[in-house]
């Protein structure tokens, strides 16, 4: 193989006059964080509202659950990005579609929102089982000292139900970090995109995308880590995982 | 207190479990309900704070129809305490906050006031210096009697038991019955699910005897022990009492 190894090249400057490519790295994995973090909140406070609505007897509830999580969950992300981004705007009124197409920032702002409501389907799920899997009696309980079916859900089963789904939801964070590359699809400047574009300017693809292998590694570790330590933080002394 | 007139409940469109069942509590009066599993007992008492809906007939809760869709089902359920055969306190809430939450946000005390009811009764079960624990920190008597507190610090007009010692390990189950023992003698309404005929003996006023979702027998104490009037409840009895 006949290619040229140099792995100075992060600290030469890159040509768009930002500074060294290593910055144009570090833009990247900014965009990255900020637009999966804004994911992450959209897809958990959707995920819990539609998980919620899932797990109550109203008929009406429970189908419109199931509409949301089988809409997001049966098509591929990048379809459902595409929709959003191409689609959308055009099946609006005028000028709302206008509106859209001319958002400053429409890419981040799209794929927050795409990124985020694929994974609702998701979170929707598990805590829809996490819920499902604390007793009976639970509700019964809180539901005979009186109160109400929000406060129910506020006080006793939504806190059992997340201890209990954190493990998987912690997969979950890791896999919207990862989602948010195909964002790069509509044109989102991420960690993946500035990886692409230091290669096609400096031709040094293995270091870009090694680079960018780390930058992911370390970011999800820290994730996993931050978990970790809000898991220790919520167990309860003498319970399943609590010590 | 508690008037339960001609009730029927189904389960799904064919299984009938309970039928055309009448008996009522009056103010004060301990009432045992007795009889095989599947017998209905259990559904009978959770149809009376409408934790199970009910198909036909009525149930008046110290004047207030529980069946009726105008009832503040949950101001009414605030006022009658429920025990269960799996204690069902809340597990990521310390003792002294599973007496404190319905307290504070149904009745609406302050957090000062609860913890002073919740300490008096703790006292009184005998498990204060308990109060900063988890409940799987306890054993299951413990836990049983401090479901029982949780109950009473709502100043319920009538407490509903479902099998609260059946879940328990033997020498764990005269803990809770002294308990029990103690709230019928100082006048409180009762109505008591149960296997423990001793309990009956000693404190119920009536005894009622089910089967196949049907009240076969309701009748005063002395005369339940004394001479059963149906073939089922003599049955019962002698296979529960000769051991």
């Amino acid at each position: 193989m006949n290619y040229n190894w140099n792995w100075h090249i992060f600290l030469e400057p890159n040509p768009m006059g930002t500074g060294t490519y290593l910055d144009m790295l570090l833009a990247g994995l900014v965009v990255t964080i900020k637009v999966s973090v804004l994911a992450w909140i959209i897809a958990l406070v959707s995920g819990t509202v539609i998980g919620v609505l899932r797990t109550l007897p109203s008929r009406t509830a429970s189908w419109i659950g199931f509409c949301w999580v089988e809409f997001f969950r049966n098509m591929p992300l990048l379809v459902q990005l595409f929709l959003w981004f191409f689609v959308l705007p055009e099946l609006l009124p005028k000028s709302a579609g206008l509106w859209m197409k001319q958002l400053p920032n429409a890419p981040f702002w799209t794929a927050a929102v795409g990124v985020g409501l694929f994974m609702s389907a998701r979170v929707a799920v598990q805590l829809q089982a996490g819920i499902g899997s604390l007793p009976r009696g639970q509700k019964q309980a809180s539901t005979a000292l009186g109160l109400t079916t929000v406060q129910t859900y506020r006080y006793v089963l939504l806190p059992m139900a997340f201890r209990i789904i954190l493990p998987p939801l912690t997969s979950e964070f890791l896999n919207t970090i990862k989602n948010s590359a195909v964002a790069i699809t509509i044109g989102l400047i991420e960690l993946t995109g500035q990886a692409r574009s230091m290669q096609e300017f400096s031709f040094q693809v293995f270091e870009a995308f090694t680079a960018a292998t780390v930058l992911y590694l370390l970011l999800n570790f820290v994730v996993v880590t931050a978990m970790r330590l809000l898991e220790r933080y919520v167990a309860i002394p003498g319970y399943i995982t609590g010590k | 207190m508690i008037e339960i007139n001609h009730v029927n409940k189904w389960y799904g469109p064919s299984f009938q479990a309970l039928k055309d069942c009448t008996t009522s509590v009056a103010k004060g009066e301990v009432v045992v309900v007795c009889g095989p599993s599947g017998s209905g007992k259990s559904t009978l008492i959770k149809c009376v704070n409408a934790l199970e809906p009910i198909q036909g007939g009525d149930i008046i809760l110290d004047g207030i129809k529980v069946n009726d869709p105008k009832t503040d089902l949950p101001k009414l359920r605030s006022r009658v305490g429920m025990v269960f055969q799996h204690f069902e306190l809340f597990p990521h809430l310390r003792i002294i906050d599973n007496l404190c939450l319905a307290q504070e946000k149904v009745l609406g005390r302050k957090h000062d006031d609860a913890v002073v009811t919740a300490m008096k009764l703790l006292d009184r079960v005998g498990l204060k210096d308990h109060a900063k624990k988890f409940p799987a920190e306890l054993s299951g008597g413990q836990q049983q009697r401090v479901a029982i507190a949780r109950a009473l610090a709502m100043n319920p007009i009538a407490m509903l038991f479902d099998e609260p010692t059946s879940a328990l390990d033997p020498e764990m189950i005269s803990e809770v019955l002294d308990v029990m023992v103690d709230l019928a003698r100082e006048g409180m309404t009762m109505m008591v699910v149960t296997h423990e005929m001793g309990f009956a003996n000693k404190v119920a006023d009536r005894v009622i005897f089910m089967d196949r979702g049907e009240i076969v027998e309701d009748a005063k104490k002395a005369d339940f022990f004394g001479t059963p009037r149906s073939d089922r409840a003599q049955k019962f009895l002698s296979k529960i009492l000769q051991h």
